[in-house]
């Protein structure tokens, strides 16, 4: 008996580390969304299309989209773009926020770039941005035809992000 | 601890009171910047903690009481921002593991203590020391005798 009790260290330690090493292998970059199955939030701001224009919670309803924070000050938000274009041929609702961004510019990069949003939402103050829960861009959410957002991507939307972890939820809805 | 006054991040704000301020600072040290993980918005200078920072100013000054500044936080952000977790079904393991932990090292210690008590009780003269002078006297006569 006594002999055994020299391992109880030996075998708490082991324990610790095994359980350690699975809290190490959990992906921790992950956040998740404080807003998953709940309504987008409230706002109202410009279109980047058309300055007049006016757009609201209700303004995409009536189809699954995916909604893309991105502004042209944003390294990640560059290398997504070639990849959400490709997603939009594919026929992918896209939904911009262009957040703190200057309207110029960002209109720049689209017509250079290409246009893979169906419409873009003008957040300059980054006001929607901080209530969605958006810590960088770009950050990619889920939203279903009723307005309810279903998933949050924080980071580059790739080929990879798309098949393993976005399409599964968007061909869901 | 060293470190505290090189993470300081300034920012001039003004207050309507020093209750505000006061406020202001504690919240800032508690809540946590949801882009570094680590640090709190204090800490931090990355543009969403300096963006909470200013928001936070903004609820304080528009007379929000401490509950709807957390609120308005965790709605957003999630439970995440909080170093402070709520005690709530998913944490109470997380508020309980301390006492667990110090009822556990107790139980151990007075097991520890338990087992050795018997063999301090051996030694007879604690039961009665009387005794065990009187021996000891014995033993010195009959030293001194033989001598």
């Amino acid at each position: 008996m006594r002999r055994l009790n020299l391992f109880v260290p030996l075998i708490i330690f082991i324990v610790l580390a095994i359980l350690l090493g699975l809290g190490l292998q959990k992906e921790t970059d992950e956040l998740p969304s404080a807003l998953i199955d709940k309504p987008l939030p409230n706002f109202s701001l410009p279109s980047l299309e058309n300055a007049e224009q006016l757009l609201n919670q209700e303004s995409f309803k009536g189809k699954p989209y995916l909604l893309n924070v991105w502004a042209t000050w944003c390294p990640s938000c560059h290398a997504e773009h070639a990849y959400l274009l490709k997603l939009a041929k594919m026929g992918v609702a896209i939904v911009g926020i262009n957040t703190k961004d200057e309207v110029e510019k960002a209109h720049k990069m689209l017509e250079e770039t290409g246009n893979p949003y169906i419409g873009n939402i003008v957040d300059a103050e980054g006001k929607l941005g901080l209530d969605l829960g958006v810590y960088g861009a770009p950050e990619t959410f889920i939203v279903d035809a009723e307005g309810i957002i279903r998933y949050r991507w924080v980071g580059v939307v790739s080929e990879e992000v798309w098949t393993q972890k976005l399409a599964p939820v968007y061909f869901n809805l | 601890m060293l470190a505290l006054p090189v993470n300081a991040v300034v920012d001039v704000r003004e207050f309507d009171s020093e209750e505000a301020r006061a406020r202001y600072y504690k919240f800032i040290e508690e809540l946590r910047c949801p882009k570094c993980k680590n640090q709190n918005l204090a800490g931090s200078n990355s543009p969403i903690a300096l963006d909470l920072r200013r928001e936070l100013h903004r609820l304080i000054d528009e007379g929000k009481s401490d509950d709807e500044i957390v609120d308005f936080m965790v709605s957003r952000f999630g439970d995440f921002v909080l170093y402070r977790p709520p005690v709530q079904e998913n944490t109470y393991l997380l508020w309980a593991a301390p006492f667990i932990m110090g009822f556990v090292g107790l139980s151990v210690l007075s097991m520890i203590v338990i087992k050795r008590r018997p063999k301090v009780a051996t030694v007879n003269s604690e039961d009665n020391p009387d005794a065990k002078v009187e021996e000891l006297l014995k033993k010195i006569d009959q030293n001194n005798n033989e001598a």
